[in-house]
């Protein structure tokens, strides 16, 4: 199953019935696998006229308390901003999924991470954040969908799947089961009174700036909680790592053949791969900068995320960065030839 | 033991299909397998290719740069990923469709002249697999059974006539001799 399918079909098993999208490569997949399976199962396929219309689709719907997502490349997400925004500020959970290509503009449609900045700060105006889950494998993108479904009811946020265009076209084996849906109270849905209880308001707009405040200030104690319980990384023979890399995504798959390879030589290299990019494993970094002497990065962008692993790890140890942008992967060649360097203790170039 | 496979020529050829079904093959053998094809404007008569890995590890990256297995269909193709192969490692080159010889002399090099053989045999389209066939011949992992069975998750439940065909295609490859 491709990474594409293998998202659309996490999200039926999720219990997704409402999916509204507009085409775009390198994730139409999606959108074509629900437009096949949705109507047989009772759901709700829809191709919007434009990534306007479907993220205020996924609007409506995340209002009246059901699961829902939309899916896109980077400019079609960039056109899905405001609304990302708006749902930020009136609470809904919803799941956006951000098949990456190059950038900016059209860009191009090879794979690209150069959507991390975007993604990891809320990617619209606004004080708020994204749930960022990364997948580096088919299998991934199929169960951080189903994670990120029950994360985003959970804390009343949207959560979003970055992945890029080799995670969405690469076909891996496979497991989607069935399975239960965590019971989560959505008292606060537009569902209708039935002349039973006070009217629900679901709105993004407050004029009284010490109302909006107090809404904010609730919001980052839920954010609070993310970043104290949903931290998600892998750590890769990091045990007796000297040189510690720092990879998401396709970049992590390819960081490991380099690491791989360069272990072989002696040299002592691990992995921290962050799964959650936000909120980002900042503390396995820390603790890394602590017995490693120096980081990599690895990223197909001019380097973004880099900026994160600095944060992390207070600028303790140097970090070199191997990057490739405009929808070029960094080899494995590349990243080993970083690897050798670090170990020489020489400096990007 | 691990195989990476990079299959490429013109869009339409089929690449992308073989690279499925070896896939599938793997997978059924219960290999650790990956699957990346090139992705694009790239439409019939354009160029076309996809990265396949067969592990008994798990994969870590699914992009080949250096391919112990090249498959070429087409003479850019071959000019293009000639160098790329690791030494020691094999390309299997449809001799109908390019005309030159490998220039290389530390790999392994079979010439099948798939397209001429899928003509000659009313099975036009199935040139691909007529390479598939040799490949698996020559590294041996021709496996009857599980050709069989690959067959079956890849070609589409609408055709079932296609069944017979790439079964055949795969056996002409299988008994080519130069």
């Amino acid at each position: 199953m491709k990474g594409n399918e293998a998202i659309a079909e996490a999200a039926i098993q999720a219990g997704c019935r409402h999916y509204f999208g507009y085409p775009i490569t390198p994730q139409t997949e999606v959108a074509a696998y629900m437009a096949k399976r949705m109507p047989k199962i009772g759901g709700c396929f829809l191709q919007a006229e434009s990534e306007i219309a479907a993220i205020n689709m996924v609007y409506g719907v995340a209002s009246a308390g059901k699961r829902v997502m939309t899916s896109s490349s980077s400019p079609g997400i960039s056109l899905k901003g405001e609304g990302i925004s708006y749902m930020a500020g009136a609470n809904l959970p919803a799941l956006v999924v951000n098949v990456q290509r190059g950038g900016p503009g059209l860009g191009g449609i090879q794979p690209s991470q150069s959507d991390y900045n975007q993604a990891t700060r809320g990617g619209a105006h606004g004080d708020f954040h994204l749930l960022v889950l990364a997948p580096a494998s088919v299998q991934e993108m199929a169960d951080l969908t189903m994670l990120g479904f029950d994360l985003a009811d959970k804390y009343r946020m949207t959560a979003m799947i970055l992945a890029d265009g080799t995670m969405g076209q690469m076909m891996e084996p496979v497991e989607i089961h069935p399975r239960e849906i965590p019971e989560c109270d959505k008292s606060w849905a537009l569902t209708g009174t039935k002349m039973q209880r006070e009217r629900n308001i679901i709105n993004s707009l407050s004029m009284d700036p010490y109302d909006l405040e107090r809404m904010n200030l609730e919001r980052y104690e839920r954010y609070a909680a993310v970043e104290r319980d949903e931290v998600r990384y892998e750590s890769y023979r990091m045990d007796d790592a000297e040189i510690c890399v720092v990879a998401f995504g396709i970049a992590a798959r390819v960081a490991k053949n380099a690491i791989n390879e360069a272990r072989k030589q002696g040299v002592k290299v691990g992995l921290i791969r962050p799964i959650t990019l936000w909120p980002f494993p900042k503390a396995p970094l820390k603790a890394a900068a602590e017995t490693c002497k120096s980081f990599i990065t690895v990223e197909l962008n001019m380097g973004q995320m880099v900026d994160d692993v600095r944060l992390a790890t207070e600028c303790k140890r140097p970090i070199i960065t191997c990057n490739r942008t405009g929808g070029v992967i960094p080899s494995a060649a590349e990243v080993y030839n970083a690897i050798m360097n670090a170990q020489k203790g020489g400096q990007a170039e | 033991m691990t195989h990476s496979y990079l299959i490429a020529g013109f869009g339409g050829q089929g690449l992308l299909f073989a690279g499925k079904f070896l896939v599938y093959k793997g997978m059924l053998e219960g290999k650790e397998v990956s699957w990346l094809p090139s992705y694009g404007p790239a439409m019939r008569g354009g160029t076309a290719n996809c990265s396949v890995i067969v592990s008994d590890e798990p994969v870590g990256s699914p992009i080949v740069d250096h391919p112990d297995v090249l498959m070429v269909m087409n003479l850019p193709s071959l000019d293009k990923y000639e160098d790329a192969v690791v030494p020691g490692g094999t390309i299997f080159v449809d001799s109908t469709l390019i005309e030159r010889k490998v220039k290389r002399t530390d790999v392994n090099v079979y010439y099948v002249p798939a397209t001429k053989l899928a003509a000659e045999s009313g099975m036009t389209t199935l040139a691909n697999m007529i390479l598939t066939g040799k490949i698996m011949q020559a590294l041996g992992e021709y496996d009857q059974a599980h050709v069989d069975d690959a067959l079956h998750h890849v070609v589409s439940a609408k055709h079932p006539e296609m069944f017979d065909f790439n079964q055949k295609a795969l056996a002409l490859g299988r008994d080519y001799q130069e």
